[in-house]
Formats: structure tokens, sequence, C-alpha cells
């Protein structure tokens, strides 16, 4: 049975991002003859030579007419060993907004730069905000390779610009991989080129194949939101009571040792169920019911975590905040705070740095947060949330920001997660 | 007791769509499930039943009927919805039409008619939250939907003004009069939702497996006979084996030629199929190359 991989793309305008998720659909027959004789139709009357594969991506009508990508489109493509969920997030219209969007979900981020151009700032401004959220593997495509001749040396140097950028950021060198492509040709995207005998990695799509699914980090301890208090009070099932929700992180058997938080009841884990029936096991991000041994007070909002390893209970914790709405952010600012599946209102009760566009460095105590901008802030919430350090548990460390007024997103919270610095987003000399 | 490790595609997909009914059920007050008896609702429906079980599901079921049905269908809605003991309520186009609140357009294709007496049956049954059956892969617009998608009070969808969607975080806030459309099957392809019926030996009306039907050809589509107007004048009915990749509205819903008569031999004839099951079979994508975003942007599902 294959597994899923959830992954996003990020690049700059022009580097060929939307060229190369149409080669990887094209190349692995994911594009069907109707869509592509769409994409020919409207090429030809748009006037272009040939097929413009950018239109099997760009799905709505004002992006069509502007050509460019407004906004996260999800692509779908399998192989025999594997399924693929592809968030194409555009590089240029509010980027931050939608590199956020794709990384939060993704467990490998493919990058793209131009070979003639190498490293841009851009790419470097990309890789921190991956890192930032979480994204555990990257891989930098190094597009257009055919227009530098298929040259060795100049992939080597973007290549090793790239990893010595991505370890300062917190990646092990194993977990960042480059491979020379041209999107255009097909080179190394499915096909192994015969214009690169220096090369001797894997394929774009070999590796995509291949490269370990982990469920977020290893020795998580376990965490369950509790979305949903199942109580069928049938005949059948007169006494029923199951705690439904999705394993935010690590993994339960029965006869476990669990905390329900915030109030801080004890109790075992008597039964797992599914309807499948009991399982002896349930791990991150599988769907299940869990059956406790006492009559605790449980209901949707609370978490569920393992007795021997708690997160912390706060309703005063330091953040870093994406900015997503044009509504600006100032300090007091009146909000709520989705936390797993606890809503609570909460006040952001200061800004303590900014993460600057230009300088690629912090500025202390800014006046307010902007769209699509980063930063550190402190939280108090009206309830005590039970947290994670973001960079430990991506699940149980992610929150967002809402408008109270009218329920605009207005952020992604990362608990703690403290913005790249300097020397990690600089070019260094 | 079983160990089933669901870290498969297929598990994963499910337990994701099972987290959605989940969340709906927890911060809506009133949702609804959109049930015409197609395979992407009837999927819709199983995953319903296994994310609330072993209690009922706490939703009723909504079906727009555009009166140019399949009866096979509707005879596999009323059964389905009968052995659960679930709520069924049926908004009708042909009430609309003869009462005069809306017009049978030129074409004779209903399906975008579906999209007033939608609204109103959200309206009148004041529902927040309407599960829908659409997915991501199947057309263009599509694939930008969010799970949670907002609608206006007017039940509009604004592409340009969609909230980002973070994490398995889903915000569904909304304010007095909208409502917020979801989709649990948005990362499902047409393979996995037969893979699925498959594994989880779901039950299907008969005419997606292959049968003998007296069809016509119009605009390169095997049209049924029957009330919606054809065959017309120099369209003749012709006998073939064919089975439907979608069911929808009699008038613009086409059938494929098809030898596939169970479930393995359509999964077999899906994944090697050159076309997309909306290309190939729905005259109402065709209008134009953003029929269904405009329709979409109007109410639509």
């Amino acid at each position: 049975m294959s597994d899923l991989l959830r992954l996003a793309t990020a690049g700059s305008v022009d580097d060929g991002k939307s060229t190369l998720v149409g080669r990887l659909l094209y190349d692995t027959k994911s594009v069907l003859a109707d869509q592509l004789d769409a994409v020919h139709r409207a090429s030809v009357d748009r006037g272009m030579a040939g097929p413009d594969l950018s239109l099997l991506v760009d799905g709505l009508r004002s992006e069509r007419e502007q050509g460019i990508t407004i906004d996260v489109a999800y692509r779908y493509f399998a192989t025999p060993r594997r399924s693929f969920v592809l968030a194409d997030t555009p590089g240029h219209v509010q980027y931050t907004r939608n590199t956020v969007t794709g990384a939060s979900t993704a467990q490998l981020a493919i990058l793209l730069v131009d070979a003639r151009k190498g490293l841009i700032e851009q790419t470097r401004r990309h890789a921190a905000v991956l890192a930032l959220l979480g994204v555990p593997r990257l891989v930098l495509a190094v597009n257009k390779i055919d227009l530098v001749d298929y040259d060795e040396s100049t992939f080597a140097l973007i290549a090793k610009e790239f990893t010595a950028h991505a370890v300062a950021l917190g990646y092990a060198e194993a977990d960042v991989v480059t491979v020379p492509v041209s999107a255009l040709v097909g080179d190394n995207v499915v096909e192994r080129s015969a214009h690169t005998p220096w090369y001797s990695g894997p394929t774009l799509l070999d590796h995509l194949e291949t490269v370990p699914v982990d469920a977020d980090a290893h020795n998580v301890p376990f965490r369950f939101p509790v979305q949903y208090v199942i109580r069928p009070r049938t005949p059948e099932y007169p006494d029923y009571r199951g705690y439904a929700g999705q394993v935010a992180a690590g993994s339960v058997r029965p006869g476990d040792e669990i905390v329900v938080l915030p109030a801080g009841g004890r109790s075992l884990v008597e039964r797992i169920d599914s309807p499948d029936g009991e399982l002896a096991e349930a791990t991150s991000g599988q769907s299940v019911t869990l059956i406790l041994s006492h009559d605790l007070d449980v209901s949707r909002g609370d978490l569920i975590s393992a007795a021997d390893s708690l997160p912390l209970v706060t309703d005063d914790f330091a953040a870093t905040l994406c900015w997503l709405a044009d509504k600006e952010l100032r300090p007091n600012a009146r909000v709520l705070v989705k936390h797993g599946t606890k809503t609570t209102p909460a006040f952001v009760s200061e800004l303590i740095s900014r993460f600057d566009e230009q300088s690629l460095s912090s500025v202390e105590l800014p006046e307010s947060l902007r769209l699509n901008e980063i930063g550190q802030v402190r939280v108090r919430t009206a309830e005590p949330l039970p947290i994670d350090d973001y960079t430990a548990s991506r699940r149980t460390g992610a929150f967002l920001v809402i408008d109270a007024a009218d329920g605009t997103t207005l952020a992604a919270g990362l608990v703690g997660a403290p913005l790249p610095t300097r020397d990690a987003v600089s070019p260094g000399p | 007791m079983t160990v089933i490790r669901k870290t498969d595609n297929l598990g994963a997909l499910e337990s994701e769509a099972i987290h959605i009914f989940r969340e709906v059920a927890g911060e809506f007050d009133r949702p609804v499930i959109l049930f015409s008896g197609g395979k992407d609702s009837t999927v819709l429906l199983h995953l319903a039943i296994r994310a609330f079980w072993p209690a009922p599901v706490p939703f009723p079921l909504l079906h727009v009927d555009t009166g140019h049905n399949f009866g096979e269908v509707i005879e596999f809605r009323d059964k389905v919805v009968a052995s659960y003991g679930l709520r069924l309520l049926v908004a009708k186009v042909q009430d609309y039409i003869d009462d005069g609140r809306l017009a049978e357009r030129t074409d004779g294709i209903r399906n975008p008619l579906q999209t007033t007496p939608l609204l109103d049956s959200i309206t009148e049954n004041r529902f927040d939250a309407v599960f829908g059956g659409g997915r991501r892969d199947e057309e263009r617009a599509r694939a930008k939907e969010r799970i949670f998608s907002l609608r206006n009070s007017f039940g509009q969808w604004e592409p340009r003004r969609q909230r980002p969607e973070l994490w398995n975080l889903y915000n569904g806030r909304h304010r007095p009069g909208e409502h917020v459309r979801v989709f649990p099957l948005s990362n499902w392809t047409e393979l996995d939702v037969w893979n699925y019926i498959a594994r989880e030996n779901i039950e299907l009306p008969a005419i997606y497996y292959a049968h003998e039907r007296n069809v016509y050809l119009r605009d390169g589509m095997w049209l049924a006979e029957g009330p919606w107007g054809g065959p017309r004048s120099g369209e003749s009915l012709e006998r073939r084996m064919v089975r439907y990749r979608t069911v929808g509205d009699g008038s613009c819903t086409g059938a494929v030629d098809s030898t596939a008569t169970d479930i393995e031999q359509v999964i077999a004839e899906v994944a090697a199929s050159r076309l997309t099951e909306r290309g190939a079979t729905r005259a109402d994508d065709r209008m134009s190359e953003a029929a269904m975003e405009d329709r979409k942007r109007e109410g639509y599902f």
C-alpha cells in the first residue's frame, strides 16, 4: 500500500515553479488529455508559441488574466510507491501568507532557484520561513541547469551555499537535498538526465518517493486534543462515553496513564475505539476515540496528555506571529486564540521584536506588525492553554489568531519559536 | 483486538476527513450534509458514520433535486437514508420552475439552477455548516478552495478573500447570515475515492457499473434518454454498454463506454483513463474556461 507525502513548493517569480509542477504532473501522467487540450487551446488563444504548463495550476479567472498565481493551489499526483498532496505557493504576491499556509502542513518543501542567478534574497527568506514553520526536509531544485550548459561547478557552488544556509537555520545536512534540474526540458525531474553525468544523487521524483515520511518529530510525548464527546445514549450503548479526536503528537496504547488538561484529572486509557474495532495503538495523525478508566469531566477543548511528560499549562507565553491580515497588529490588541480544539479570548500584551524584511534583522519593540511581517510577541489568554514549544511539537505548539469581531484569521502563531537570527538569513561574507 | 496502523494514503485521508467532521460537530449549531446518492456524497456519509460511531450522525441530509434523476440513484438514496435512520430534506428545482421562481434554460441543463433552492434551503433551515463532497482534483477553481470555505449571506464564494488555512486548525467563525461550506474530501482524488469504496465495501447505485442503456450522442457525450428532452431530431438512440463516472443532473451528465462491471474493473479503468471525470461527463463544465468558478461565486456547491 502506498503512503502519503504532503509537500509544498516555494520560489520567486520567473524561476519556473509552475513549469516544474506542470512537469511533475505531466511526467507522472497525472495530467489528463482533456486538461492538456484545454491548456493547448488557452495557450493558442493567448498567442503563445507552446503550451503554457502554468495554466494547469492557475485556476482562477483573474490569475489567468493576469498571468500570475494569487493563491495556494493544491495539486495531486501519485506513483506506484506514493501519493502526493502538493501545496503550490506563489512567490510574489503575499509570499509570507502563502508560504506559511503551504508550509504549515508540509513534510517536505521544494525551493527553486534559477541556476543563472543562484541564491537570491528571497530564497533565503523562504528557507527561513520554512525553517520557522518546522518543515522537516528541504529540497533545493537548481532549475534551468540547461541554460548554464549543465555546468557542474555552478551547481556545486549553489548547492554548497544553500546547504550551509539551511544548516545555519537548524537543518541537519541529511535533511537537505539539492538537485540540478531543467523543468522545461525535464532533466532530473522524473527522468535522469544524460547531460549531468557528474550528478550521482536522486532525481527529484526519486527523492520524493523515497524520503522517509515522519510523523512530526520522534520521541514526542502523547497529545490528544478532545474534539467531541461521543455519547450515543442508544439502547445498544446506553453508557458509552468516548472522547473523539486526532492524535496530535506521539502515540498511545491501552493502559497508558494520562492527564486531562487544563483541569489535571488523571486516568488510564482503557480502550482505543475505531469503527473497525479496538486498536492496540494509535499514532500521530490517526482519528480515534479514547475510553478512559475513570469518570472525569472531559469536554471539547481539553487536551489529553501522556502523564509522564506534560505540556506547560499557562495563560501567558511568548510566541512568534506570522501576520496574515491587512489590519495591522498593535500592542494590547484583543483577539481570539484557537489552540488545538480550544478557542479563548486573548490579548497580545507586548510586541517584542519584528523580523525586518529589508535588512534581514530584528527590530526591537516595534509599534506594529503588518501584513506578511513576522514578529515575536507576548500573548495573554483568558483561559490557560496546555502548550508545547513549536519546535518540539508542531501541532500543540501552533495556534491561530482570529479577529473577534469579524472572524478573520489574522495570524499563524508559534509558541516560542525564536526568529531566525541575522547570521542565519544574511548572505554572509 | 486488532492492530490497524492506518498510516497509508487512504488511512491518512480518512483520518483527516473524520477530524473535519468532528470539528464541525464541535463548533457549529446546525450542520447539514449534501447528499445526492452519488459516489462522493455516499463516501462522505460513510465517513460521517465512522466519525461518530457508535453514536448516530448528528446532522440531517439535504438533497437538491434537479428533477432530472436517474431512478436507480433516488432508490439508492432513499434506501441508504432509511437503513441508517437519517433525516433527509429535499429541495426541488422542479417546484421553483413550476411556480416561476426559476425558468428552465433553453439548453435544458438544470445543474446551474440548483443554486437558488440550495441557498433558500440553507436560509430557511438556518444551516451554518454545509458539507459537500467536492474535491480539489476535480477542477481548477476547486483546487483553490479551502476545506472550510466561508460564504457571505448571499452564499457567494469570494476567492480573493479566502482565509489562510493553517495546520489542521480550521477557522469556522462566521457572522449571522453567513455560513461555511465544508469539504472533507478536499485532498482525495477520483482514484482515492474508488479505492476507498473498494476497501470499505461501500454500496453504490448500480449505474456506476457497466450496464446496457439507450443513449444518444450530444457534444461528444453519451446522454441517456429521459424526460429532459433527448434525443432531439438528428440525434439517434443506440443501445450501448456504458457506466457513469459522475452522477448529476440527467440533462448534462454523460455516460462513458465501459465494460467495468465490478469495483476492481472500475478502478483499473479509472487508473488508465486519459480524461478527467468532469471533462468526460459534465456538459456544464465545458461551457467556458471558468464555468465552475462562476457557478461557485454564485453560491453553487
